[in-house]
């Protein structure tokens, strides 16, 4: 991928070409999102692509702190929007960059987007939380998985056996009612992914159906990232074209 | 009761006194002689510093002596302990009416942050929460002065303090003295561009205090004592 930031870059941030691939999943509490991040990441390993993974809330700087933070629920909105970006600008330095520069496909489970939704959900503008995180990297994919609310509601109820405090947005006192707050919240998500999609190039995936039927999309999208042929998908899908009689090397023509 | 004026540096009841400079500047030393002068008037006073919140200063401490920090995620940590110190320990009070004595403000991340190579606007943005102060005292010193001040307290330089990390020198000293100028230039630009009142701080405690309360003493004109708003008039 080409060493590209959305702003000024970071100081020390290395120029030109970073031979790996950067592959965004984003999507709701409930999307699918790392599911469909494990069934990639074997397909990519199978066709011989190394993978690093990554996600929020992991750095080895601050997660820890973030956890007891959001345990005792003390913190302003501005300081904990604050706090996540020191953890990926953490990640984005000391993992990233040196996992890309390594040619390696980093496959983030969630990336600056949700980071900024949060924050804007949370009262920041837009502006200031774009300026924010406009130190990171251009991914070469961003993938959106779309849900209905209904079905995230249910999927979450199934996965947490209740609805999640800090998923319903608790922390923001839209509603003393966990139900209604959840659907507050994540509407105003919803509503902060829904004006990025196209600043930001989003290839939205209707996350409504199960994980295999997306994972095929997920693969036809991905796959054009490894080269004309795109892997063993790939291969099968580049139409067969009849070659030009006067072209020495017909392969070259295709894709 | 007749309700303070708001203030006209940022709407709020309180007021916000920001005492800024290189350290060994003597700011803090006058920050806590103003503090004690506003108390024996009656005046509801609030006193904060830089890098004091619980939250982060574990983590600020353990990336710094493990050389964990580069200069993106040290101006992260300090923007996150300093909105932590802004939520709880700042906006409150100056919403409450309070004296808010702020020994470092935002300026202090500017200057450092820009020392280390962040862009300028990029740190701007993040700190645009901070409301701009009443005042700010920028205590200007020699370089060279803080750094006799610093010897002859016996004062071991911290290797954040003298910029080690930027690979200026090998030597303490020298790599101070170039950190430290750094941010002296930086403290110069800001001057202007933020209308800082610079005190002479070459000098002895007293002058510099005197001239202080000066400067405060029309900031405070019809603002209420304890006394006024506890029991009213």
């Amino acid at each position: 991928m080409v060493s590209r930031t959305y702003g000024t870059p970071l100081p020390g941030m290395p120029k030109g070409r970073l031979s790996g691939k950067l592959i965004v999943i984003e999507g709701a509490d409930g999307s699918g999102r790392t599911t469909e991040v494990g069934l990639l990441r074997e397909w990519l390993e199978v066709q011989g692509h190394p993978v690093v993974d990554t996600g929020l809330r992991r750095s080895t700087l601050v997660s820890e702190e973030i956890d007891r933070a959001k345990q005792g629920n003390t913190l302003g909105a501005t300081t904990m929007a604050l706090f996540y970006a020191v953890d990926f600008a953490d990640q984005l330095e000391n993992k990233i960059i040196p996992a890309l520069a390594a040619g390696s496909t980093v496959l983030a489970d969630r990336y600056i987007y949700t980071l900024m939704a949060r924050a804007v959900a949370r009262g920041a503008s837009r502006e200031w939380a774009q300026e924010l995180y406009e130190f990171a990297l251009v991914p070469d994919l961003v993938i959106f998985l779309d849900a209905r609310m209904d079905i995230l509601l249910h999927r979450s109820i199934m996965k947490y056996g209740s609805l999640d405090y800090w998923e319903s947005g608790m922390d923001l006192c839209l509603s003393p009612d966990r139900f209604d707050s959840y659907f507050l919240y994540q509407g105003r998500l919803k509503k902060e992914f829904d004006w990025m999609a196209q600043p930001y190039g989003f290839q939205t995936l209707d996350a409504n159906r199960t994980p295999a039927p997306v994972h095929t999309d997920v693969k036809r999208i991905v796959a054009p990232l490894y080269g004309k042929n795109g892997g063993r998908l790939g291969r099968r899908r580049v139409p067969r074209e009849p070659p030009e009689p006067t072209d020495p090397a017909p392969s070259a023509a295709a894709g | 009761m007749i309700p303070e004026p708001p203030s006209p540096a940022h709407g709020y009841p309180g007021r916000l006194l920001v005492f800024e400079g290189l350290d060994g500047s003597g700011k803090s030393t006058q920050a806590r002689l103003l503090g004690k002068w506003l108390q024996s008037r009656d005046y509801r006073v609030f006193f904060t510093e830089w890098n004091s919140s619980d939250l982060t200063s574990e983590v600020i401490r353990r990336g710094k002596k493990k050389g964990l920090l580069t200069p993106t995620t040290f101006s992260l940590l300090h923007a996150t302990d300093f909105a932590d110190r802004f939520e709880r320990h700042i906006l409150p009070p100056l919403r409450a009416g309070y004296v808010v004595i702020c020994d470092r403000y935002a300026y202090t991340a500017f200057v450092r942050d820009a020392a280390r190579g962040c862009d300028p606007k990029w740190v701007r943005n993040i700190y645009s929460f901070a409301p701009k102060p009443d005042r700010v005292f920028y205590f200007q010193v020699p370089v060279q002065v803080t750094l006799e001040r610093k010897l002859a307290s016996r004062l071991k330089i911290s290797y954040y303090e003298a910029g080690m990390d930027l690979g200026l020198s090998d030597d303490v000293v020298e790599s101070y003295q170039k950190f430290q100028g750094r941010l002296r230039k930086q403290y110069d630009l800001l001057a202007g561009v933020d209308g800082f009142t610079i005190i002479d701080a070459n000098r002895q405690i007293e002058p510099v205090q005197n001239q202080i309360r000066r400067e405060v003493r029309p900031l405070l004109e019809r603002f209420p004592t304890a006394e006024s708003l506890t029991h009213g008039e």
